[in-house]
């Protein structure tokens, strides 16, 4: 193959394989990880491919010790990303808010099994939803995406990267065992087709640089390691110098920031993909396996002659509040399936504030949601049975 | 001196008697020694009042979470091998929280410089025992004695397999100055070990007293045994305080093996060369 780190082509690939391939192709080259079930998969195509780019595949002896790693790597200049699952991921949760708080990119692709604990260790879940948004101490925001496809696998892989990047933050694919083990077919485009966002470098002079003085939009250029602009990184609260403040202004200035690149650049980080809204009397709110679920669910509605629509969240944090308070206004009910006891629709029916009602299809684990629950709810809600 | 000092964060945070400052002089010395690219050295830490050296040395650093400096360091130098990496830790930093990150690194042989400050006990915290806690020392958590025994902290980095192995006081600081200096022009994982007082949370709980005590302690205790298998070189209040340069060697790095293993030269296992002669039929 002529382009090693972009395998253009139309392959039949898991979802594991196809993250991996995202990440390879988004510029990633280095890796640290842990065995778990059911992201090894990426550890192990990845441990394959990443020497062939000359990159680094490392197995480090934790998933406390791959998160640091990767963020050590991200400093150091290269594209870095983890995988891992439950367990794994409770355990990243300490260094995840050390690279939130340090604004360093990175990616972490969960591959979500039911829980709590070890729970199912094979068998889909979709429960570290609240964990990915508050699951590190304090306050912040974070950016979370959700893939139902291996082919999204690629594609949200990629996108990952370059919000990473943009807004110097760890973001984290909240994949499920389903799309991370399901095998389907996955377009790789050419390298020209694939927008890769690099990171900012400080324009100024070493003297000059303030390593954490935004831009206007709240993103500060970041100088790697090694680069010769002499650099402090700390977890404690900090300047815009980098230097601990321990005092409530420098704490509040360096939260609010940390917190105002996200919010403040929400309608260019929140996507999601819109069916039938225009007519829509229900709109059923899904993310990651169960919109697959619900997307079938809302075409069987339509073919009984019901106005159901889909909002699918590719962005599921920040949570899309102006749509699903704007479509909350508009329609009779809405409804989202998930593989947890409620987690994401506690949103949902936040931002609808009580305009219509929020119904819950939940399922706690081990597999996917049947589109026929899903149609059964829609249908309920319109006779306002629920 | 002065250039690698970041001045305008003075005062530094140290109790007046505190040893780390003077480990800070003989690391910033060495660093000037080895003639390292200053542009190119970094400098990582955890957390604990040794960590904080971190911030006051103009160079990139990075002071992370308890604990976790090492895998952070691994991830950097692997990252850009072209930089030479110090991780300065404290003992609970490095070998109560962060053991399991220690004993992989060095079984790694990652490319790194790691100085640990052995004060005894968590001092940044207020006193609490650590795993460098004497038997029956007296700690904010252990008041009627410590019910553990320590870590030779030294016997177990050779046994995992650091390429450089020396323990000192911070009243060595000749010493001190050049094993930093010897580890950091050394390819591997290299340690050095700095029995430090800690007046504040060690030193008024315990009989060792003041820091011109503790010193004076450390002065008539300690005898310098190079080479020695650090094995048989347990910190022993009682007895003697050995310090000197265990191990000194080679092997190679994680990254030219797994240069190697990028080339598929890492061979075949089993690869036995002759037949094994069971032990029981050797001669
Ligand atoms: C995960 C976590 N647990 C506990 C702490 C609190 N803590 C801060 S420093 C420290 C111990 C420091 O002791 P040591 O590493 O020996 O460093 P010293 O202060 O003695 O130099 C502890 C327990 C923390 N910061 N993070
Ligand atoms: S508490 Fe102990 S280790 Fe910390 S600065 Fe004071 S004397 Fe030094
Ligand atoms: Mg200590």
């Amino acid at each position: 193959m002529a382009d090693k780190a972009v395998m253009t082509g139309t392959y039949f690939m898991n979802g594991d394989y196809a993250c991996c391939e995202g990440a390879l192709a988004a510029g990633c080259r280095f890796f640290a990880g842990y065995p778990i079930t059911p992201a090894t998969e990426i550890a192990e195509r990845m441990s394959r491919r990443l020497p062939e780019l000359g990159g680094i595949f490392i197995q480090m002896e934790d998933e406390i010790a791959s998160m640091s790693a990767i963020l050590g790597a991200s400093w150091g200049g290269v594209k870095a990303m983890t995988s891992t699952s439950g367990p794994g991921f409770s355990l990243m949760m300490e260094n995840i808010g050390l690279g939130i708080c340090t604004e360093t990119p990175c990616v972490i692709c969960n591959v979500q099994r039911a829980g709590p604990s070890t729970g199912l260790p094979t068998l889909v879940g979709q429960g570290d939803m609240m964990q990915a948004r508050w699951g590190s101490h304090g306050h912040y925001e974070v950016i979370a995406l959700a893939p139902s496809s291996p082919q999204e696998m690629f594609d949200l892989t990629i996108r990952a990267f370059n919000l990473s990047e943009q807004y110097r933050i760890p973001v984290m694919i909240m994949a499920d065992e389903v799309v991370g083990h399901m095998n389907e077919r996955v377009v790789i485009p050419r390298r020209e087709e694939i927008e890769i966002v690099g990171r900012r470098k400080p324009k100024v002079s070493p003297d000059k640089y303030l390593p954490y003085h935004p831009d206007p939009d709240g993103v500060a250029p970041m100088a790697n390691c090694g680069d010769g602009y002499r650099i402090h990184i700390t977890g404690l609260t900090h300047d815009e110098r980098g230097y601990p403040g321990m005092d409530e202004k420098t704490q509040a200035q360096m939260v609010n920031r940390l917190i105002g690149k996200i919010v403040n650049n929400r309608d260019k980080i929140i996507r999601t993909e819109n069916v039938y809204l225009d007519d829509a009397d229900v709109v059923v709110v899904a993310y990651g396996i169960s919109a697959r679920s619900a997307r079938q669910a809302v075409r069987d509605a339509r073919a009984r002659g019901i106005r159901a629509g889909l909002i699918k969240l590719e962005t599921v944090w920040p949570f899309p509040e102006a749509l699903i308070r704007d479509v909350a206004g508009r329609v009779r009910a809405l409804i989202m399936p998930e593989i947890n006891a409620g987690q994401m629709v506690l949103e949902v029916q936040r931002c609808a504030g009580g305009a219509c009602p929020v119904h819950l299809v939940s399922h706690l684990g081990g597999s996917i949601i049947h589109p026929a629950t899903i149609l059964r709810a829609i249908e309920d809600s319109i006779k306002g049975k629920k | 001196m002065e250039g690698l000092i970041r001045s305008e964060r003075l005062p530094h945070i140290w109790c007046a008697g505190c040893g780390i400052g003077t480990v800070f002089g003989s690391v910033i010395g060495a660093i000037q020694k080895s003639g390292y690219d200053l542009n190119k050295t970094a400098i990582v830490s955890g957390i604990g009042c040794t960590a904080r050296m971190a911030g006051y040395i103009r160079l990139d650093s990075f002071h992370t979470t308890h604990g976790r400096a090492l895998p952070f360091a691994t991830g950097l130098k692997l990252a850009n091998p072209e930089l030479k990496v110090i991780v300065v830790s404290g003992d609970g930093d490095l070998l109560a929280i962060g053991g399991n990150h220690f004993i992989h690194a060095a079984r790694r042989n990652i490319d790194i410089t790691v100085i640990c400050v052995n004060n005894l006990n968590y001092g940044m915290t207020g006193g609490q025992l650590a795993p460098s806690t004497p038997f029956g020392a007296k700690t904010t958590t252990s008041v009627t004695g410590c019910p553990e025994e320590p870590f030779n902290f030294c016997y177990l980095a050779s046994a995992c397999g650091a390429i450089y192995v020396a323990r000192w006081t911070s009243l060595h600081i000749r010493r001190l100055t050049n094993s930093i200096t010897e580890a950091m022009q050394k390819r591997g994982f290299g340690f050095v070990e700095i029995l430090t007082p800690c007046p504040t949370s060690f030193g008024r709980r315990n009989k060792i007293g003041t820091a011109l005590e503790t010193l004076k302690f450390y002065h008539e205790r300690s005898v310098i045994r190079n080479d020695i298998d650090p094995k048989e070189a347990p910190i022993d209040f009682g007895n003697n305080i050995v310090v000197g340069k265990f191990v000194d060697t080679e092997r190679p790095t994680f990254l030219d093996n797994y240069q190697l293993s990028c080339k598929n030269l890492i061979g075949d296992w089993p690869d036995f060369e002759g037949t094994i002669v069971p032990e029981n039929q050797a001669g």
